[in-house]
C-alpha cells in the first residue's frame, strides 16, 4: 500500500519521450518531399547554384594547374553579375529553412489535427523533435545533392578530381551550412509555436533574418561607437564581438576559413602577430578547423538554446484550439 | 485512490483553473465499464477541459484522475494506448488519403503494419467509407470526417472511447445515424464517454448522464432518475377531445393539478399521478369524444431547464425564454 501511494505521488512521467519519434520524422519528410513548396525551393536553389558554379568554373579555368585548391574556388569565386556559390547559399539556405519551419506547429492547430495526434501514445517531445529532424534531414538531402552537383560540375568543366583535403574542407563546410540552416529552422519553428497564424510567423521569421542579414552591420557600428574608450583597436574588437552575435557573421567566417585555406586569422590581427607568417600560403586543414571551432560551437549552442525555448513554450501551451 | 475493476474513470475533486477562474470545479465522477456516459451541458461548461484532463493533455490544478487504472499525468502513454479520443470537430491531413491518415495514427499508436491494414479495411467497410478510402480527405464532407474520426478511435481497439461533441455540425439525419453507430459500440464492450450540448439528441443513447454547468456537475444519473429528482412525480398529459364542459370535469379528477385548454379541444393536464385511465373514462362518461391522449416523457432539456429555473429568479427566466425564442 505504501509503495502504491509513493507511485502515485511520484512526479516523474513514465514512458520514453522518443516514442513515435521516427514515425513523425518519416511522415513529415514525406510531406516535405512531396510538397510543392519544397519542389519550388529545390528548383530555385538548383538553378542559382548551377548558374553560379558554371560561371565561376569558366572564370577560373585558366588557373587549373596553378592553384592547388581549384575546386574550392568553384564555391567562392564570384563573377560579375553573379555572386559566388557560397553567398547564394548564405541567402537561400535561411529562406529554405524558414519555409520548412514557419507553419510546422500552428498548421496542426489550424487543421485541428494536433489534439488528435497528441491523443496517440506519444509525448509532445516526439512531435516537436520529429518535425525539427524531418526538416533538417530534408535540408541535408538537398545540400548533399548540391555538393555532389558542384563536385560533378567541377570534374566536367575543369577536368580535375578534387583532392582529399578539398573534399574534407567542403564536407565540413556542408556540416556548417546545416548548423546555420538549423538556426533559421528552429527560429521559424519557435514563431510557429508562438503565433497561430502561419503568415504572422513567416513574417516574424523573415524579419529576424532581415535584421541579421541587412541591418546588423549598421547596428554593430552604432553600438560599438558607445565603447569608444578603448581607442581604435578596442572599438574594432567590440564591433567584431557584437557582429558575431549574428549567425550570418559566424557562417561567413566559417566559410572563409574553410574554403580559403590561406585564411590565417578571423578578425583583428596586429602586425606583430604576423611576424614570420608566410602570407598567402595555405593553412593545414586541422588548423583551419581549429580556427572555426568557436564559431561552429556558437552556431550549435544557438540551435540548442532556441530548441529548448521552443520546447518549453510548446509544452506549456494548451492544445485545444 | 480506490478503484474496483468496474470503474473505468474516476475523478476526485478534479479542478482546473485558468487565471484563478475555475473551469472545472471539484468534479467527482465515476464511469463504469461498458456503459455509455454522457457529459452534457452548454458550451463553456467545462466538458472539453475535463476530457483533456482524462487524457493528460491538460494538467489539472488540483484533484486526482484515474482512468483505466492509470494516472494520466504520470503515465499518459499507457492511458493513451487504451483510450481513443475523437476531438471536437476532428481534423485530418487534407492532402493525404483517408487510408494514409489512419496509417499514420496506427504507426503512432504502435500497431503492426499487417494488423493495421486488416483493421483499416474492416473499419472503413463498417463505417461505409471503403469507397473513398483512397481519396484525399480534403474532399470529404463533415459527416465523412466524423465517421473517419470514429474509425481512427476504433483502430486502436480501445477500452474507452471518448467522443467530444460527436454530432455537432451534422444534419439531423447524419447525427442520428452517427449516434446509432456509437450505440453499436456498446455491444463490443467499449466504454463510451461522450460530451454534447445537444441534450435531447444524445439522451436516447446514454445509460447515464452528468449535467454540467459552470464547471460543476450539477446532476448525475439516468435520465429517469434525473427526471424524478428534478421534476418530481409530475405527469404531463396532452389530450384531444371534444365535448361539453370537459375542462370542468377533468379538473375534478383526483390527482389533477392543472388543466389548460388550448384552442378548441386540446387540453394540457398536469397531474401528481398517472391519471390517463381516469381521464379517458371521465371523457367517455361525460359523453365526449376522445381523439388522442399522450403522456409526455421529460426530455433532458426540460430537466435542465427546470433545474435552473428553480435557481433563477423570474426576471432571468423571462430573458432566457426570449433568447430561446
Amino acid at each position: 500500500m505504501k509503495l502504491k501511494e509513493f507511485k502515485l505521488t511520484e512526479r516523474k512521467r513514465k514512458g520514453s519521450p522518443f516514442t513515435g519519434l521516427w514515425t513523425v520524422v518519416l511522415k513529415e519528410m514525406a510531406d516535405h518531399m512531396g510538397g510543392i513548396r519544397m519542389r519550388l525551393l529545390v528548383g530555385l536553389i538548383l538553378l542559382t547554384a548551377l548558374g553560379s558554379i558554371y560561371s565561376s568554373a569558366r572564370a577560373i579555368r585558366d588557373a587549373v594547374g596553378e592553384d592547388p585548391f581549384i575546386i574550392l574556388r568553384l564555391f567562392t569565386t564570384s563573377t560579375d553579375p553573379l555572386p559566388s556559390f557560397v553567398s547564394f547559399m548564405g541567402f537561400l539556405i535561411p529562406l529554405a529553412a524558414i519555409t520548412l519551419g514557419f507553419d510546422s506547429i500552428n498548421s496542426e492547430y489550424n487543421k485541428r489535427t494536433l489534439s488528435r495526434v497528441l491523443s496517440q501514445p506519444i509525448y509532445r517531445d516526439a512531435l516537436l523533435l520529429g518535425k525539427f529532424l524531418a526538416a533538417l534531414f530534408t535540408l541535408t538531402i538537398t545540400l548533399l545533392s548540391l555538393w555532389l552537383i558542384v563536385i560533378g560540375v567541377g570534374l566536367l568543366l575543369l577536368g580535375i578530381p578534387p583532392s582529399g583535403e578539398e573534399v574534407l574542407r567542403s564536407l565540413v563546410f556542408l556540416v556548417a551550412t546545416l548548423a546555420y540552416s538549423g538556426i533559421w529552422l528552429i527560429v521559424a519553428m519557435l514563431f510557429s509555436v508562438i503565433f497561430r497564424q502561419p503568415a504572422t510567423s513567416a513574417l516574424a521569421s523573415f524579419a529576424v533574418w532581415l535584421l541579421f542579414a541587412v541591418f546588423w552591420s549598421i547596428i554593430t557600428g552604432l553600438i560599438a561607437g558607445l565603447f569608444g574608450a578603448g581607442g581604435e583597436a578596442g572599438r574594432s574588437a567590440a564591433e567584431l564581438t557584437i557582429s558575431r552575435i549574428s549567425p550570418n557573421t559566424l557562417y561567413g567566417e566559417i566559410t572563409l576559413a574553410l574554403l580559403n585555406p590561406e585564411t590565417r586569422a578571423l578578425g583583428l590581427v596586429f602586425f606583430s602577430q604576423l611576424q614570420g607568417a608566410l602570407l598567402g600560403s595555405p593553412l593545414p586543414f586541422l588548423l583551419s578547423l581549429l580556427l572555426i571551432l568557436p564559431h561552429f560551437t556558437g552556431l550549435l549552442a544557438a540551435v540548442i538554446l532556441f530548441f529548448a525555448l521552443t520546447y518549453v513554450i510548446f509544452q506549456r501551451q494548451e492544445i485545444r484550439a | 485512490m480506490n478503484t474496483n475493476n468496474n470503474t473505468v474513470i474516476k475523478t476526485e475533486n478534479l479542478t482546473k483553473c485558468y487565471n484563478e477562474t475555475p473551469v472545472v470545479n471539484n468534479l467527482n465522477l465515476s464511469v463504469y465499464r461498458g456503459e455509455v456516459f454522457g457529459i452534457l451541458g452548454p458550451n463553456g461548461s467545462g466538458k472539453t477541459t475535463t476530457i483533456l484532463m482524462f487524457l493528460g493533455l491538460t494538467e489539472p490544478s488540483g484533484g486526482k484522475v484515474n482512468i483505466v487504472g492509470f494516472d494520466p499525468l504520470r503515465e499518459p502513454l499507457e492511458v493513451k494506448r487504451r483510450v481513443g479520443y475523437m476531438p471536437d470537430s476532428v481534423g485530418f491531413y487534407d492532402d493525404i488519403t483517408a487510408r494514409a491518415n489512419l496509417r499514420y495514427t496506427a504507426r503512432l499508436a504502435g500497431i503492426e503494419t499487417e494488423e493495421t491494414e486488416k483493421r483499416t479495411n474492416d473499419l472503413l467497410t463498417q463505417l461505409e467509407l471503403i469507397d473513398v478510402a483512397d481519396k484525399k480527405v480534403g474532399t470529404f464532407s463533415r459527416g465523412m470526417r466524423q465517421r473517419l474520426g470514429l474509425a481512427e478511435v476504433l483502430l486502436k481497439q480501445p477500452e474507452v472511447a471518448i467522443l467530444d461533441e460527436p454530432t455537432t455540425g451534422l444534419d439531423p439525419e447524419a447525427a442520428q445515424e452517427f449516434l446509432r453507430l456509437i450505440r453499436g459500440l456498446k455491444g463490443k464492450g467499449i466504454t463510451i464517454l461522450l460530451s454534447s450540448h445537444l441534450l435531447h439528441q444524445v439522451q436516447a443513447i446514454c445509460d447515464r448522464v452528468g449535467l454540467f454547468s459552470h464547471g460543476r456537475m450539477v446532476l448525475e444519473g439516468t435520465v429517469e432518475e434525473l427526471s424524478s429528482k428534478v421534476i418530481g412525480g409530475a405527469y404531463d398529459l396532452s389530450v384531444e377531445a371534444s365535448g361539453n364542459d370537459l375542462e370542468e370535469q377533468i379538473r375534478k379528477i383526483p390527482g389533477v393539478v392543472e388543466v389548460e385548454l388550448y384552442g378548441e379541444n386540446e387540453f394540457h393536464i398536469e397531474a401528481k399521478e398517472d391519471v390517463r385511465e381516469k381521464v379517458a373514462a371521465e371523457i367517455v362518461r361525460a359523453g365526449g369524444k376522445l381523439l388522442s391522449l399522450n403522456m409526455k416523457r421529460h426530455s433532458l432539456d426540460d430537466i435542465y431547464a427546470r433545474y435552473f429555473e428553480e435557481e433563477r429568479d423570474e426576471a432571468q427566466r423571462v430573458q432566457a425564454n426570449r433568447e430561446k425564442a
